[in-house]
């Protein structure tokens, strides 16, 4: 017989059947677990970089000192990607008798193509969103030109030869992060004006920036045509060249996203585990009677793998599609927390749960489904013989193998991945153990209460196994609710606070070495706390290990441009606060008389720099050699003044240098940078409040998005306690007839239920709340690098919540039991 | 048929079989030295008290089981060595069970329970053949019906037809009114033999009712593990 055309009829009937209900359900809320959780996470991560790209107020950036080529330009439009100009140059505006040194931005009608202009009308107002820039003839300009004029909106104020009416108060350009280093408040002017002002002529220093956005596709398209035809002097800009901090907000975002789909996993696998022992159960007397009328071992065999990789197709299916509808569903009510509707999803997580079905099914269900072509025919007469236990280490090997391979995928982050499975593993085995333990416990204990007391107990010692895998199962699943709790509330926590109210967003540099102790009098005077004054020197890296470097030596973008450029190196006898030494080891005071660097870690690896390695850099015609002695890591979203290199005292501080320090200055009190200014003229002011404001965002949307995964797992969650419960439900039901037939009543029952899954609960809640503590921990220090600190809270809401919550459910699921009459019950068995 | 009676064309023969368990009290032995011979279209009742080793007895003749020593042989074709899937193969098609507990497949239909052996067969259309046997035991009405929906005799005719739908040489039956009322299990045995008088199949029973055995050629019963004609 054909065995295709024999297991399409099996499946058939198995589509109907109960005994394939539970595992089908699991394995579709695996699946729309898994896939909920990706498309929503693809889509809000592309959401996320869209939001990060406003900061270059599009996809990609073309810069350069000259106008940019028109054949950039019809390269865009022919693949129908948008295209904006801006310009920006320093100059002067002159308001009565008053000067103020400024950093002029012009640009075109349809500026920006990504993000949004934040104005205010007049200083109390409150800030307005808009998304066109001024109309000609109008200028907005930020808060500080306004305090350094003493301007009003709507005075007249002149730029060159023109006149503009000064319409709004330009509190956030979408690019403002790209201008770091800029001299002056910004002033915003249309692109048309610039001609009036007579300012702009071809000897003029200005800016020209071409901005582009569009679709992913294209916009890479485009990326690969323009890199090797931009001409000398033009620099291509996108999001991984954009601010490193940025980038830090950016991954942790995405691993936090990450770690909450990797949770869903794991409750997927533990529900099929659990579904898969009922399927196998009942599987066996199919396999026995086929035995029985003469089917061989490897026609069962085959028979049911067809049935299973089918089951897995349309399981996978259905799961997909049930997560797409319920990621749509909340894409929709959430489109206005991310500014607008969410891109569209990428085809990718369509085959995340693809691979997440068959790898589910082949990791939990396919060593014990397929030991059902071993039942021994005999179980036509002797029930008690079923399917030869699966090998042991065959089901430890694909059930971990298929876990950490599920958790790489979701997570794409080994390490954290890695962390993740070890203390699920340990959760596992403790589990498995005190299950074990339990059981022999209560063997004694069972004849010291009354027979309700004695009943509860054994429905726990009935079955060693079916209780050790109830256990185990409710364990994960509170596990799992507990590390995303503790990842929503103290991990979230933890990074926000990374960038705390109070953090300084501004920066000052060029301060020279005689301005260091008045500009510390004048913030005392203003009562404004400095974050610490850093020595810093210009100098070009030249040489590593007696080799020259050029931007030639490096096939890496990034590495080109390192070289290329100057860095800002620094000398210190104390490592930094947001700085930590991850090789080698810091100078200390003992060593701080010697020559040697410290190289920011990243840094290091791009230009291939290791511990020992001697550097030399050219500090303005002058050589600097030393050895690197530690390479750091940096949180460059500390928003402290940080560098790439820092040297020994000994080696940089008799080299001429300046310095630069950064500062908390409330809003509003832009007055007192005026004055700065007037006081400190040579120093450079850099805000960066608007950037800071713009990690801000994607910190608290990327927790809005991890709170929403986590309502996925916490249903996934729901219904592996339900495949638990139902586990155990044919011997309940067969003692549920017995017991009522011998006159018990339903609240002797329901008590006799209650005391068997109160006391299951109660464990697992423990022994998980105890994991997902230690996973927390490993999880939020060596992966995120935060401070973790025990929460008391998830202990009581952990053990007394799981108690409560498995023992109503035990309750409800016996319920049923003591309203059907035993003969009805008996006849549906 | 007796015991070290040869008949012309045995379909199932055993040769000094025992059967030996191990338990925590040490080797039990079930099965001693049993010889006997069954010709095609022979009907045997085994008898024996409860844990007599019948179903052993039944379970060994049908290659469900391995023995411990002697030899089986199931249409001319020695069991010793034959591994599980071989004596399956010898199975295949040429012998039907009937259980006491029925064995019907709960999720699987009237109608899909009988078509099962047809199905492993290759028979073509089994639905078709299936309705027929169903038919034969005046179950045409029920062909859609699940086990749970069917009474203990329904479900015993079902099984009946299942064992029947694929024309065996020969067929096992355990206990097959043990758990019917008197009635019920009546019109059971009664369709159990027309069906079998109509196929010509040899039949093996196992059962502890007299009346039963009475309807059968030859009676052998089961005591201390040995096998002695029955008066």
């Amino acid at each position: 017989m054909n065995r295709i055309v024999l297991a399409l009829r099996f499946f058939r009937r198995d589509l109907r059947s109960s005994e394939l209900r539970l595992l089908v359900l699991s394995l579709v809320i695996a699946v729309a677990a898994v896939s909920a959780v990706g498309f929503f996470t693809n889509r809000v991560e592309q959401a996320m970089i869209l939001q990060a790209n406003q900061v270059l107020a599009a996809d990609l950036v073309l810069s350069s000192n000259n106008p940019i080529a028109d054949s950039f330009v019809q390269q865009a439009n022919s693949l129908d990607l948008k295209v904006a100009h801006t310009l920006t140059f320093p100059s002067v505006i002159v308001h009565q008798d008053e000067t103020q040194l400024v950093a002029v931005k012009a640009v075109s009608k349809n500026y920006p193509l990504r993000g949004d202009l934040r104005v205010r009308p007049d200083p109390t107002a409150e800030e307005e969103t808009v998304k066109n820039p001024p109309l000609p003839g109008r200028m907005w300009g930020e808060a500080r030109l306004m305090a350094s004029l003493k301007l009003q909106p709507g005075e007249r104020v002149s730029l060159g030869e023109a006149k503009f009416t000064l319409e709004k108060i330009l509190s956030r350009d979408s690019a403002l992060g790209n201008s770091f280093f800029r001299l002056g408040p910004e002033v915003l002017i249309a692109l048309e004006d610039i001609p009036k002002t007579g300012l702009v002529t071809p000897a003029s220093r200005v800016r020209h920036r071409l901005l582009i956005a569009g679709p992913q596709a294209q916009v890479e398209n485009y990326q690969s045509w323009a890199k090797n035809r931009l001409p000398q002097g033009v620099r291509l800009e996108h999001l991984s060249s954009a601010r490193p901090e940025l980038r830090n907000a950016l991954d942790r975002g995405s691993r936090f996203l990450g770690l909450a789909a990797l949770v869903a996993v794991l409750v997927a696998g533990a529900t099929v585990a659990l579904s898969t022992r009922q399927f196998v159960e009942r599987q066996s007397d199919t396999s026995a009677i086929m035995r029985c009328l003469g089917a061989s071992q490897s026609l069962i065999f085959s028979v049911l793998l067809i049935r299973l990789c089918l089951l897995g197709l349309i399981a996978s299916l259905l799961g997909i599609a049930v997560g797409w509808l319920a990621q749509n569903v909340l894409a929709s009510l959430l489109s206005d927390w991310f500014g607008g509707e969410l891109p569209p999803t990428s085809f990718w997580p369509v085959l995340i749960g693809l691979g997440t079905g068959f790898i589910t099914l082949t990791g939990f269900t396919l060593p014990p489904a397929l030991r059902l072509g071993a039942v021994p025919p005999l179980r036509v007469l002797r029930r008690d013989l079923g399917a030869p236990p699966a090998s042991t280490w065959l089901l430890v090997i694909l059930s971990i193998g298929a876990m950490a391979l599920l958790m790489y995928i979701q997570a794409g982050d080994g390490k954290l991945a890695g962390w993740v499975l070890l203390g699920t593993l340990i959760t596992v085995c403790l589990l498995l153990l005190t299950a074990r333990l339990l059981v022999r416990i209560l063997a004694p204990m069972r004849h010291r209460g009354g027979p309700l007391w004695r009943q509860g107990l054994s429905g726990l010692a009935r079955d060693h196994n079916m209780t050790a895998l109830q256990l185990t199962g409710f364990g994960l699943g509170i596990l799992a609710i507990l590390l995303l709790s503790i990842i929503r509330i103290d991990l979230l926590a933890a990074w926000q606070r990374t960038i705390p109210d109070q953090a300084p967003n501004h920066f000052l540099i060029n301060i020279q070495p005689d301005d260091v102790n008045q500009l510390g009098k004048f913030f005392s005077l203003k009562g404004i706390e400095q974050a610490g004054i850093y020595p810093m020197l210009r100098a070009r890296l030249t040489h590593i290990n007696a080799h020259p470097i050029s931007p030639e030596s490096y096939q890496d973008d990034r590495a080109q441009r390192l070289v290329a450029r100057e860095f800002n190196l620094s000398w210190s006898a104390q490592i930094q606060e947001a700085n930590q030494v991850v090789s080698g080891s810091w100078w200390g005071e003992k060593n701080q008389d010697k020559s040697l660097f410290s190289v920011e870690v990243e840094l290091a690896n791009t230009l291939r720099i290791k511990v020992g390695d001697q550097l030399k850099f050219d500090l303005a015609g002058v050589p600097i050699e030393a050895e690197v002695s530690n390479l750091r890591k940096v949180e460059w979203d500390s928003f402290q003044p940080n560098f790439f290199v820092i040297g020994t005292p000994a080696l940089l501080q008799d080299h001429p240098t300046n310095y630069i320090t950064s500062f908390y200055l409330p809003p509003g009190e832009e007055a007192s940078l005026a004055e700065l200014v007037r006081q400190f003229p040579s120093i450079t002011i850099i805000d960066v409040s608007a950037i800071m404001q713009q990690i801000r965002e994607i910190m608290q949307r990327g927790s809005l998005a991890v709170e929403y995964v986590f309502l996925f797992t916490l249903i996934a969650a729901v219904l592996m306690h339900y495949a638990g419960i139902q586990a155990s439900r044919k011997h309940r039901q067969q003692e549920a007839i017995v017991l009522r037939t011998l006159g018990l009543q339903r609240s002797g029952l329901l008590l006799a239920a209650a005391i068997e899954f109160v006391t299951l609960g109660l464990l697992a809640g423990l022994l998980a709340t105890l994991c997902a503590n230690v996973t927390g921990w490993f999880v939020a220090t060596e992966v995120f690098g935060f401070q973790y600190n025990l929460n008391p809270w998830t202990v009581f809401i952990g053990v007394l919540g799981s108690g409560a919550a498995i023992g109503i459910a035990g309750i409800v699921a016996t319920w049923p039991l003591t309203i059907r009459p035993p003969l009805r019950m008996l006849q549906r068995i | 048929m007796v015991t070290d009676h040869n008949p012309e064309q045995p379909v199932v023969k055993a040769l000094h079989v025992s059967k030996q368990l191990d338990g925590p009290g040490g080797t039990l032995t079930i099965l001693r030295d049993i010889s006997l011979h069954l010709a095609f279209g022979e009907v045997t009742a085994i008898l024996g008290a409860s844990g007599s080793g019948k179903s052993t007895l039944l379970g060994l003749l049908a290659g469900l089981d391995e023995a411990s020593s002697g030899d089986i042989e199931l249409f001319g074709q020695s069991l010793v060595g034959l591994d599980e899937d071989k004596r399956a193969a010898l199975r295949a098609g040429k012998v039907g069970f009937v259980f006491q507990s029925f064995q019907l497949l709960p999720g699987m239909t009237a109608l899909e329970n009988v078509m099962l052996p047809l199905e492993l067969a290759g028979v073509k259309k089994p639905a078709i053949e299936a309705t027929k046997a169903l038919q034969k035991v005046e179950l045409a009405d029920r062909l859609h019906h699940y086990p749970g929906q069917l009474s203990g005799g329904e479900q015993q005719r079902v099984a009946i037809a299942r064992a029947f739908a694929s024309q065996p040489k020969l067929l096992f039956a355990d206990e097959p009114t043990g758990s019917l009322d008197q009635a019920t299990g009546s019109r059971v045995i009664d369709l159990l033999f027309q069906m079998r008088e109509q196929t010509g199949a040899a039949l093996l029973l196992v059962t502890h009712d007299e009346r039963l055995a009475a309807r059968c050629d030859h009676r052998l019963l089961i005591k201390n593990g040995q096998l002695e004609p029955s008066a």
